[in-house]
């Protein structure tokens, strides 16, 4: 079947795609944004979050056809064309990536939680993690980075 | 495969009667996985996000509220916390955040899991589930004789899940849940607690620790008749504990990957002393609340 949809602001058209297929599978192999990273394929960590709707959800458990006519938001389109995203930058500046795999999914998530609660409490950035699951770092460098940007956002820092 | 995506819910219905074959897909949190791992391969996926009313909670005259399946569990907990907060609380001990953004009870339903987050607040509180058919219209199942066995539902072919009906709370709600870590976790067991104060009845639902959810009516009974409604006075812990062990008693657990039956069973026990004895502090709260309100 054909999937058509918008995603970072542009139109997508996905052809060939296999009913069963998941949204990140159609971000990846099929639309050329390969940032979604595929991990556990059931939701269990986090790496494929993306924002349907401006509504952060895991990819892999989307159907594609489910976001026929929709809006998706990757991490690739957090940034402001070369300007990252605060939450970009203080992952970078905190040292909050190892391997990397993990960051995606948690940039996204992080931005959201940012957008809705500009000053997070510790247990809230927790909260709002808790499903983005990181082997290397230990998180401590992640939460710094997550209420470092939160401050630059809420104009604090 | 196919992908159904019908714009309407007589649509779905329809869909629904005419593909047997066909499972249905809302959040997805469940159905994705089964796909994702080669687990099932079902002629259709008959995808519900394109109806609106499954995505809407409303207030009946009665004040009874009609919760759509699809209402998905982060919008409970931001918008039904007061009038539903046994729900809500369940709710948000559900998966991640993400998933929370996309499931909802419907899907819990639909599943019938034993280790469903939000059985033991459904039966405790004698929510009511909504079906429907093409064929023979709306049917209303109480919660307590939705589920069969595992995984197995008092649904027909034809039906589709449409509402959850659930009375606003009567009183204190509490809900326990037992994990490996406080998120991302699916219920070793579980337990709701649901008090009417007016009524001076006690409903509770035990979770993850039998075939289906279930009632411990005899703990039930005995909270009812032991409780201090009158003088409001602190629960003795000797009635708090005998309704734990009521609890457990009413289980049927067995022993698998994440525990033992034996375990389950002693964990009842506490969640069934702890929650009960939150709820009655949240009662005498409110109730002192009420009164330095009238005396000033």
């Amino acid at each position: 079947m054909r999937v058509t949809f918008t995603v970072n602001g542009r139109s997508a058209e996905a052809d060939d795609v296999w009913e069963g297929e998941s949204l990140l599978y159609v971000l990846r192999e099929r639309v050329g944004l390969p940032g979604s990273k595929n991990a556990c394929e059931q939701g269990e960590c986090g790496s494929c979050t993306v924002y349907l709707d401006d509504v952060p959800v895991c990819s892999c458990l989307v159907a594609a056809g489910q976001v026929q006519d929709r809006q998706v938001r990757t991490v690739e389109g957090l940034a402001d064309g070369d300007r990252l995203d605060p939450v970009q930058a203080c992952f970078i500046k905190a040292g909050a990536v190892q391997c990397g795999f993990c960051t995606p999914g948690l940039l996204v998530q992080a931005h959201d939680l940012i957008e809705r609660n500009p000053e997070p409490s510790d247990p809230e950035i927790r909260e709002a993690l808790a499903g983005n699951l990181c082997r290397c770092t230990g998180y401590e460098k992640i939460l710094d980075a997550v209420r470092e940007a939160a401050a630059i956002k809420a104009g604090i820092a | 495969m196919d992908f159904l995506r019908p714009a309407t819910w007589a649509e779905a219905l329809t869909a629904r009667a005419e593909r047997p074959d066909a499972v249905p897909i809302a959040g997805g949190t469940d159905v994705m996985v089964e796909l994702n791992f080669d687990r099932r391969r079902p002629g259709a996926l008959l995808d519900l996000n394109r109806i609106p009313a499954l995505r809407q909670w409303t207030r009946d005259p009665d004040g009874t509220i009609r919760l759509g399946a699809s209402v998905p569990y982060a919008r409970i907990i931001d918008e039904l916390r007061t009038d539903l907060p046994g729900l809500a609380m369940a709710s948000r001990t559900v998966g991640s955040p993400q998933i929370r953004n996309r499931g909802g009870v419907g899907g819990n339903l639909g599943a019938a899991s034993p280790a469903g987050d939000t059985h033991p607040v459904l039966v405790a509180t004698d929510a009511v589930i909504e079906v429907e058919s093409a064929e023979r219209g709306v049917r209303a199942i109480p919660a307590t004789e939705f589920y069969l066995g595992v995984k197995r539902n008092a649904m027909a072919a034809d039906e589709l899940i449409k509402a959850v009906l659930l009375a606003p709370a009567k009183g204190p709600q509490q809900f326990s849940k037992i994990g490996t870590r406080n998120a991302m976790v699916i219920a070793v067991c579980s337990f709701a607690v649901a008090l009417d104060v007016a009524a001076r009845k006690v409903g509770a639902g035990i979770g993850s620790a039998a075939p289906t959810p279930r009632r411990p009516f005899e703990a039930e009974l005995f909270a009812a008749d032991a409780l201090p409604w009158d003088s409001r006075a602190d629960l003795d812990p000797r009635i708090a504990t005998r309704f734990g062990e009521l609890v457990a008693a009413a289980a049927a657990p067995i022993d698998d990957v994440r525990g033992t039956a034996a375990y389950r069973r002693h964990a009842l026990s506490v969640m069934g002393r702890r929650t009960l004895t939150w709820a009655w502090r949240e009662h005498q709260s409110s109730q002192s609340c009420q009164s330095s309100k009238e005396l000033t």
